[in-house]
């Protein structure tokens, strides 16, 4: 049988006295938390016990004594065994040090109250003993890793207990040296406690605050949040476009946000606080990114020279589409295009791009103001910005997204159309009611027709094939630009940063496990073992506490993107498609 | 107490396995692989560098040499930060746990501590490896539902494979204090 004794580092040097702490229950291993110096009352002792016990809900009990012999302090043996009938336990522990050396002596006294263990066979062998050297003020703090949100009563860990028997023995830690009172006591804290002014009334006034924040934000939104949630968002077409507009998206979560991080409720466990660090952390650097970026923009009129590059450049891609049509109409790369069809379609695209060069000029006086406005939005946070950046993206390239659509429908018609066509050649058919393909005899006139709608299609395909090609590779540049900006927003949004950086300057905060060290073997003590505290791994930080966020990353795999743009599905945003289910 | 035995690992190296004997239930077996040898960092450098110099013959462009300089000196960075692993630490301590810890040559170090009420039992496992079949020793976890149960297993000594009569040694040790402890 090894008993196990977890000893804080605090009390090595400790003046003689009892020591305090808990027996884990099923195991054999023992917490100690604190020393009491000696003089004192036995009564006094017991009493601030069952007091400490109430707060903390932890089953203290006097586990033994300390002797550490100093000047004029001798046949305290005696005294010490004495003790042991004061404080009625099933063991009780002495232990002892000496000037001079590094291991304590311990010595287990069973008591004669409980008869002896029959498993043992009730004789005096010798129990073997660990010490476990431990930093409390870093097990208090630290969070064991995995989380397990149960009831703390069934620990099947022995570590998880005693981390769990640290940290909630908060209250014992309250008394230090310079308060008066019946017993002195010996703890990390002992020495006096820390306190930062600043945390102490921040967290006196972080209550008040938050009530009146959410009262302002509810107030001032309220009436425009009815009004506009309630009456124009539920209309379909509005909440269609909203749910594709990035800003839209953007606004929502971080009003989701704003009511988790300022609610007025305490966070009771320790996820939902780290969420809420998280949140308010990532939404602080969020704004000051903001506000870095409007006094940039604002300054020495970065505004106006932006309008003034961007009406040019929408206009130079609207060229630049003019003269990539025109090459189109003619023989691209050499290959030649049925003229008819490829006139037609050229044509259209070409009526298409000049409504919108028209469009632009018509903008173009006002956009500057319009940038004036929207550079605001980059107050309530950089990821605003970045969201409105890509909402503009996406109206300026509209003409783009519509070439890709029609391409896509034509050349979609085309696939669907010749792959069925390609079925009454083999003589079969698509049933439609059970979901297979059957064989069908048809007559020779369809047939007949049949074919010649094939020969007809598969003629006209390269032409639309190219159409559909060259703006298909058009949008995926958009597509990925967009993509991008939303990589970023969702980084800044999602990252955990309050983790991370407790992670990078408080690393036994948040503990994956612990390691031991071997302290001093010397002959005839008992093995001492230091136990420090094992950090979680950075990518195991980033996995657990990274908030959760609308997914911006494409649903469907890379193969999956391929062959919906083979055979001309519409791709983002456009893609929703109920699949049929039987 | 401690003492040192010299085996080989599966392919024929030599390793060292320093058994420790703290106390009678608690016990250190280090294995440590031999040390990066310089003639191998030089015939690796130099070969990088003369291909990095007929390149910049043929195309006499400063910049191959320089990437080429960054190249070896990251690369040999990495390669002691997360490949080469100077020894790797076994600490059983009898009725509280199994301690697994790697040290890298850089002195990156990576532990983990899986407690005995956990630990199912220690066993000598064998594998397929590429061409070969060869022995571990690895840690049996038990199944918190099912308490026959595995629920899953950690190899032992990874990096440096011992071959099996290094392994029987360390086993032996470890089922003494198991059973002893239990």
């Amino acid at each position: 049988m090894v008993l196990k004794i977890f000893f804080p580092t605090c009390c090595n040097t400790a003046d003689s006295g009892l020591l305090i702490g808990r027996w884990i229950p099923g195991q054999d291993s023992a917490v100690v938390l604190a020393v009491i110096h000696y003089p004192f009352i036995p009564g006094q002792v017991k009493k601030y016990l069952s007091e400490t016990q109430n707060q903390s809900q932890v089953d203290l009990a006097v586990l033994g004594s300390w002797s550490l012999p100093k000047d004029g302090q001798e046949g305290m043996d005696s005294f010490l065994k004495d003790l042991s009938t004061i404080f009625p336990n099933s063991r009780w522990l002495q232990l002892s040090r000496e000037i001079g050396k590094r291991g304590f002596a311990c010595q287990v006294v069973h008591n004669r109250i409980t008869p002896p263990d029959p498993a043992q066979g009730g004789t005096d062998k010798k129990d073997q003993i660990i010490f476990i050297h431990y930093d409390q003020r870093k097990v208090m703090l630290s969070q064991l890793h995995p989380i397990h949100e149960e009831s703390p009563g069934e620990e099947s860990s022995e570590l998880r207990a005693v981390f769990h028997t640290v940290a909630q023995s908060g209250p014992l830690f309250l008394l230090d040296r310079y308060d008066e009172g019946p017993l002195k006591l010996t703890h990390w804290q002992s020495e006096g406690r820390e306190a930062s002014i600043v945390v102490e009334l921040s967290k006196q006034a972080s209550v008040p605050l938050c009530i009146v924040l959410t009262w302002l934000v509810l107030l001032s939104f309220q009436l425009f949040l009815y009004v506009v949630c309630c009456r124009i968002l539920n209309i379909w077409p509005v909440q269609f476009i909203s749910s594709k507009m990035s800003t839209c998206v953007q606004t929502a979560y971080r009003t989701n946000h704003f009511q988790t991080v300022f609610s007025t409720k305490k966070a009771t466990s320790h996820m939902e606080f780290m969420r809420k660090a998280n949140i308010f952390v990532s939404f602080l650097v969020d704004m000051s990114l903001g506000l870095l970026l409007v006094s940039w923009l604002y300054r020495e009129n970065h505004i106006s020279q932006l309008a003034n590059t961007l009406v040019p450049v929408a206009d130079h891609v609207a060229k630049e589409l003019q003269e990539l049509l025109e090459w189109l109409m003619g023989a691209p790369a050499g290959l030649k295009m049925n003229r008819a069809l490829d006139q037609v379609l050229g044509r259209f695209f070409l009526y298409h791009i000049h409504l919108w060069i028209s469009y632009i000029r018509l903008m173009s006086p006002f956009i500057e103001m319009i940038l004036w406005y929207v550079g605001l939005s980059a107050c309530l946070g950089l990821t605003f910005a970045l969201s409105v950046l890509s909402d503009i993206v996406a109206l300026l390239t509209f003409h783009i997204y519509c070439f890709y659509v029609y391409g896509a429908r034509l050349y979609c018609l085309k696939v669907y159309g010749l792959s069925s066509l390609w079925r009454l050649f083999c003589g079969k058919k698509w049933n439609v009611l059970r979901q297979r393909v059957d064989s069908c005899s048809y007559d020779l006139d369809q047939l007949f027709i049949g074919t010649l709608l094939f020969t007809i299609l598969l003629f006209l395909l390269p032409t639309t094939a190219l159409y559909y090609l060259v703006f298909t590779l058009l949008r995926l540049v958009v597509v990925m630009f967009q993509g991008v900006i939303h990589l970023a927003i969702d980084l800044i949004n999602s990252f955990p940063l309050f983790a991370m950086g407790l992670r990078l300057c408080r690393s036994y905060r948040l503990a994956e496990g612990v390691k031991f060290r071997v302290l001093c073997e010397e002959p005839g003590t008992p093995l001492h073992l230091m136990m420090e505290i094992n950090p979680l791994k950075c990518s195991s930080v980033l996995q657990r506490y990274r908030t959760p966020t609308y997914s911006c990353y494409p649903r469907d795999s890379w193969v999956d993107l391929c062959k919906k743009l083979f055979m001309g599905e519409l791709i983002y945003p456009w893609k929703h498609k109920t699949t049929k289910t039987d | 107490m401690a003492e040192k035995n010299e085996f080989t690992d599966i392919n024929g190296k030599a390793i060292l396995l320093d058994c420790q004997n703290y106390s009678s239930f608690c016990r250190e077996f280090t294995v440590s692989s031999p040390k990066v040898s310089l003639c191998k960092v030089i015939v690796c450098t130099c070969s990088v560098w003369l291909f990095a110099y007929a390149v910049f013959f043929v195309t006499e462009n400063t910049a191959v040499l320089s990437s080429a300089i960054i190249i070896t000196l990251v690369g040999m960075m990495m390669h002691i930060h997360l490949v080469k692993v100077e020894h790797e630490t076994l600490l059983i301590i009898g009725s509280l746990g199994v301690q697994l810890s790697t040290s890298y040559a850089s002195g990156r170090e990576s532990t983990t501590f899986i407690e005995m009420s956990r630990i199912k039992d220690i066993v000598i496992n064998e594998a397929v490896y590429m061409q070969s079949i060869i022995y571990y020793l690895c840690i049996l976890i038990k199944d918190s539902g099912d308490p026959n149960g595995i629920a899953s297993v950690v190899p032992l000594f990874q990096s440096s494979k011992p071959r099996l009569n290094c392994l029987v040694q360390v086993y032996k040790s470890c089922q003494a204090i198991i059973a002893q402890t239990r």
